[in-house]
């Protein structure tokens, strides 16, 4: 009897053994898994070893980082993540051009404004303000203050006489 | 960058007037400088520094366009003609009919911007209407 019993045990345990041997995930099934779920984030790269995932790469916002390490804990089998994931932010964009008033509302706003400066006169093209003819300096100051609020290209007065 | 060294004085007082949104590039050789300043003073004192070193702004190569953040409905505006009354039209354009005048001096209530350049505004006589904001200033 006693040694059926052993018999039996022995086998018991071989039989868990192979089970065991046989169930324990393999770090590059894992690491197929790991790497599906964080390829929709574009820059990370996973490696398992294991059964710990370790993440790294560079993406541009904390949230994409916390993605990547919350997607690699989800799948199966995976014991902890390391995330040593960088956050860059990107490069900030290319300088935005300064918006120029077209040349049809700028006729049409500069003649709102010089109609009261009966001397001068301001000529528009391709949003360059030329303006000529005769203004004292306090009134000319306020008239450049109005013509520049209107975003022209430029406001060129070589031509005007100031008194 | 040679236009940022000779404003260097107007722009760094920009950025040290606590001026917002200030935008300063350059494009086609004439320095745009855009922003909103805390009050008229500042406004006035930048153009008084852009004054200085372009004298009577001849030379042509800034553009710059600071309004006044004080200048929100409800605020007071002064009107700043050189003598005459200003207008106050039935819509923003100056071939609007005439709906009211402000005095040269007078107080008057800003009621909403139409954009940059056209104010609708309000005299303690009840006259409300438009008026062109070159004339106006923030009290």
């Amino acid at each position: 009897m006693n040694l059926r019993h052993l018999t039996t045990s022995i086998m018991a345990i071989g039989l868990f053994f192979m089970i065991a041997c046989k169930s324990k995930p393999k770090d590059s099934e894992i690491m197929n898994t790991v790497s599906t779920a964080v390829q929709s984030i574009p820059g990370v790269t996973a490696d398992v070893k294991d059964g710990v995932v370790t993440l790294s790469g560079t993406v541009s916002t904390d949230d994409e980082k916390m993605a990547a390490e919350n997607a690699a804990k989800s799948v199966k089998d995976v014991k902890s993540v390391t995330n040593n994931i960088m956050v860059a932010p990107p490069a900030p964009p290319p300088t935005a051009p300064v918006a120029v008033t077209a040349d049809d509302s700028l006729r049409m706003a500069v003649a709102d404004v010089v109609k009261d400066f009966p001397g001068v006169k301001v000529d528009v093209n391709d949003g360059v303000l030329t303006v000529t003819g005769e203004e004292k300096a306090s009134r000319w100051k306020t008239l450049k203050m109005a013509l520049d609020a209107l975003h022209p290209k430029k406001v060129d007065a070589k031509g005007l006489k100031v008194k | 960058m040679a236009l940022q060294d000779k404003y260097k004085e107007l722009i760094d007082t920009a950025q040290t007037s606590g001026v917002s949104n200030l935008q300063v590039a350059e494009q086609d050789g004439v320095l745009h400088i855009n922003g909103t300043a805390p009050s008229g003073d500042v406004k006035d004192k930048l153009w008084d520094i852009y004054g200085k070193i372009d004298p009577n702004f001849l030379t042509g190569d800034v553009v710059m366009d600071i309004q006044v953040a004080t200048a929100v409905s409800g605020a007071k505006l002064k009107v700043v003609t050189e003598s005459s009354n200003l207008n106050i039209r039935k819509g923003p354009g100056t071939d609007q009919p005439i709906v009211g005048k402000a005095a040269h001096g007078e107080i008057v209530t800003l009621i909403s911007k139409m954009n940059e350049q056209w104010w609708l505004i309000r005299t303690d006589g009840g006259a409300e209407g438009y008026a062109y904001a070159q004339y106006l200033q923030p009290v």
